[in-house]
């Protein structure tokens, strides 16, 4: 069993995001990274998956800058065998499709039996990736997964979702990429020793010209789409405490807040 | 280029991973642990699983060989949050593990390292006692050798890891005999928890690290195997102050990490809290503290990051593990103090994270050496001319 998990290293949900002065990027400097919490849980998913069966490979396949080794060796440290890392100034920037791309590029020569994406990275919340990687790479795709069965035959695997309302099962004969969600697993922490051994682990970075493409393919000049600027959110008001001596007149108050302020009733 | 500040990317992913694991696993039930007193296993074997005990051991007897920076680290993360799963982790590896992966023999090595550094079973070390607390060396637990066997009588006090449901071996101070100056023999015996005329039992009622077990140890006609000496016999008074040298840089991390964490709880209070219409941050007698705070810590860090980095290096590190053992504790005091004062009366309150490590902050400046003893180690080395009875609480 060979299996891939895209990997990307974003902020902190805790730190502090503000947009570069002239609103166009996202100013990430003094910011603490991480890797994408979601991405996390595809890293466990196959880590088990390559325990359960005894054998096989887990590589980590990231695009992304210079920093982001920190999160690929965290991911190593976890247990992963081997990472590949998209290091070129050309790929970053770019928009999902864009970086969908150049990942299935990467992908493509290397041998798989299951991909495993995050269901969206906590950044830019595109959602994206993991199914544009699929059509790339001609495979069918299932998003936000809670469980992952694998075959007896290891040919296909079981799957469910969360829907409204409810679990959908879905069976998807393997190769094929899964993007994983809250609810599959609980990811383990990188033991000490683990960590140790991530040092010596293979860690490939690969260039724009390692993968046949072209400038205009990838990153921001490979993208469908540009960001025309960010912004942050209005910032919200204080809260309003409602005044009575009484739950009685506490309603009464509230009442009368919602219709004559909120304009609400 | 010889001078670096950088920690290693192993350092930095253990120092996430190390704050990870306590903010999640440990402070959502470290306040209630504390109130009730209560000894962790389960919290113990999940820094087991992390890989935090041996990290100073080779692989070879299941230690992960990261070196002390890395330990210090470790437990600096752990302290951040609660000194007394810090405690736990620090007694575990610097009075338990280092002994035994010291001056152990390989028989001993193999059998007891592996299962201490998978935290599944702690090793305590037990010196103190009720007449010999920072005069060490005048212990009165006796062994003698019957046969083949020691035969062990005394008693020990405040052992930290030594009566837990997982505590499997406590490594004794004895005196052996007299040496030809008329001095005591001082030899370290292994005696295993369980052992017939071994008992030990939980003291309640402490102020500080409510959540670390502390034992008093009593030996009556206790027989183990000749093989359980640690090293030569007469060895146990230079033994013992080589492992309260390592001990050392672990205490000074607790103040360390315990400095850290009450900064953060002040300043995130300080910036939250308002009174006459303006945070109290914004008030300078609270800036000023804030200010303070930071920068003791940082020199704190990095005085105790060198003592380490000195370790890991193999040079001399007595001097500057008992400067950093002394500074971190007194800056944790400093610390936690002006913390619970920036949080006013709220700081007094069981609910408000503080005033555990106001508490806490104390017992560093008492065990592995009071503040005192620290003093006479660094007078001692610095060339200060003493009397002879300091060689009593330093190395010759
Ligand atoms: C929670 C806890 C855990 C502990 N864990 C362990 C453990 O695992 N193993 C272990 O062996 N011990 C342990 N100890 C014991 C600890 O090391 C001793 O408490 C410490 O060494 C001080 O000894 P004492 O309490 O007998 O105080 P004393 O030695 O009686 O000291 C009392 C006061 O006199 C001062 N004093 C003593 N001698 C001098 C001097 N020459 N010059 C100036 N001042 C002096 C001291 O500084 C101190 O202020 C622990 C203690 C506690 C509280
Ligand atoms: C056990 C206990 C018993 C008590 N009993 C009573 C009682 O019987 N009756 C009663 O009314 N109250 C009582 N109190 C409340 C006590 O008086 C207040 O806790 C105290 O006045 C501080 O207020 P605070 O806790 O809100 O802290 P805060 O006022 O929020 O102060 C927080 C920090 O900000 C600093 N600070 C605030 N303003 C400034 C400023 N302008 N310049 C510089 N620094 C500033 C403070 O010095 C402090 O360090 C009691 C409190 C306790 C803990």
């Amino acid at each position: 069993m060979d299996i891939i998990v895209c990997l990307k290293q974003v902020p902190d949900t805790e730190a502090e995001i503000r947009p570069t002065p002239d609103n166009t990027e996202i100013n990430y400097e003094g910011i603490k990274f991480v890797i994408n919490v979601y991405d996390e849980y595809a890293v466990e998913e196959a880590l088990r998956i390559r325990e359960k069966v005894g054998e096989g490979t887990v590589t980590i396949v990231t695009l992304g800058p210079e920093r982001a080794v920190e999160s690929i060796r965290t991911a190593l440290a976890m247990g992963a065998d081997k990472a590949v890392h998209l290091d070129d100034a050309a790929f970053l920037g770019g928009d999902a499709n864009a970086t969908a791309r150049a990942l299935a590029k990467a992908i493509e020569a290397m041998s798989y039996d299951i991909i495993f994406c995050g269901k969206q990275a906590i950044d830019d919340d595109l959602a994206q990736v993991g199914n544009i990687l699929g059509e790339f790479l001609n495979l069918p795709s299932v998003t936000g997964i809670v469980k992952f069965d694998l075959s007896e035959d290891k040919k296909k695997a079981t799957v469910q979702r969360q829907i409204e309302g409810g679990i959908e099962v879905l069976e998807v004969p393997l190769p094929a990429v899964f993007t994983a969600t809250k609810g599959l697993n609980e990811p383990r922490y990188p033991s000490l020793p683990g960590i140790m051994k991530a040092k010596k682990k293979e860690l490939k970075p690969v260039k724009l010209g390692d993968l046949g493409l072209n400038e205009g393919e990838v990153g921001k000049k490979g993208s469908l789409t540009q960001v025309l600027k960010y912004s942050l959110p209005p910032v919200r008001g204080a809260g309003k405490i409602v005044q009575g001596d009484t739950p009685e007149e506490k309603a009464a108050n509230l009442a009368k807040l919602l219709r004559e302020e909120a304009k609400v009733i | 280029m010889s001078l670096c500040f950088e920690l290693s990317e192993e350092q930095k992913i253990l120092r996430e991973t190390v704050r990870n694991f306590a903010e999640k696993e440990i402070r959502p039930i470290c306040q209630e642990l504390d109130e009730k007193e209560e000894f962790s296993v389960e919290l113990t074997r999940k820094m087991g699983e992390l890989g935090l005990f041996g990290p100073f051991v080779s692989e070879k007897y299941g230690g992960s060989n990261m070196g002390y920076v890395s330990y210090i680290i470790a437990v600096e993360e752990i302290a951040r949050v609660d000194g007394s799963q810090a405690a736990t982790l620090a007694a575990g590896n610097s009075l338990g593990i280092a002994p035994i992966y010291y001056f152990g023999n390989e028989e001993q090595k193999r059998y007891w390292l592996p299962k201490l550094c998978s935290g599944e079973m702690l090793a305590s070390f037990g010196l103190t006692e009720p007449n010999a607390g920072s005069d060490a060396g005048a212990s009165r637990t006796t062994a003698v050798l019957d046969g083949n066997e020691w035969v062990i009588n005394g008693s020990k006090i405040f052992i930290t890891n030594s009566c837990t449901e997982i505590s499997g071996v406590c490594v004794v101070q004895c005196v052996t005999g007299k040496r030809p100056d008329g001095k005591n023999e001082l030899s370290c015996i292994l005696v295993p928890n369980g052992t017939p005329g071994f008992t030990a039992r939980p003291m309640k009622g402490k102020m500080v690290w409510r959540a670390s077990n502390t034992g008093e140890l009593i030996f009556e006609d206790c027989r183990v195997p000749k093989e359980n000496l640690l090293g030569k016999r007469g060895d146990g008074f230079h033994q013992m102050l080589s492992t309260l040298d390592g001990g050392r840089l672990s205490i000074a991390a607790m103040g360390l990490g315990g400095a850290q964490g009450a900064y953060e709880a002040a300043l995130k209070y300080a910036n939250e809290r308002e009174q006459f219409g303006r945070t109290i941050g914004s008030f300078q007698s609270v800036a000023f503290k804030l200010a303070d705070m930071a920068m003791e810590i940082e020199a704190a860090r990095w005085l105790l990051y060198y003592a380490c980095w000195l370790a890991d290096n193999n040079r001399p590190f007595v001097k500057e593990a008992a400067m950093a053992k002394l500074y971190c504790s007194e800056v944790m005091h400093r610390v936690a103090n002006q913390a619970v004062q920036i949080h006013g009366g709220y700081g007094l309150m069981k609910e408000f994270f503080v005033e555990k490590y106001y508490r806490n902050a104390k017992l560093l400046e008492i065990g592995e050496g009071t503040s005192e003893i620290q003093r006479i180690v660094i007078a001692r080395q610095i060339g200060v001319k003493g009397g002879d009875w300091w060689t009593g609480v330093t190395k010759q």
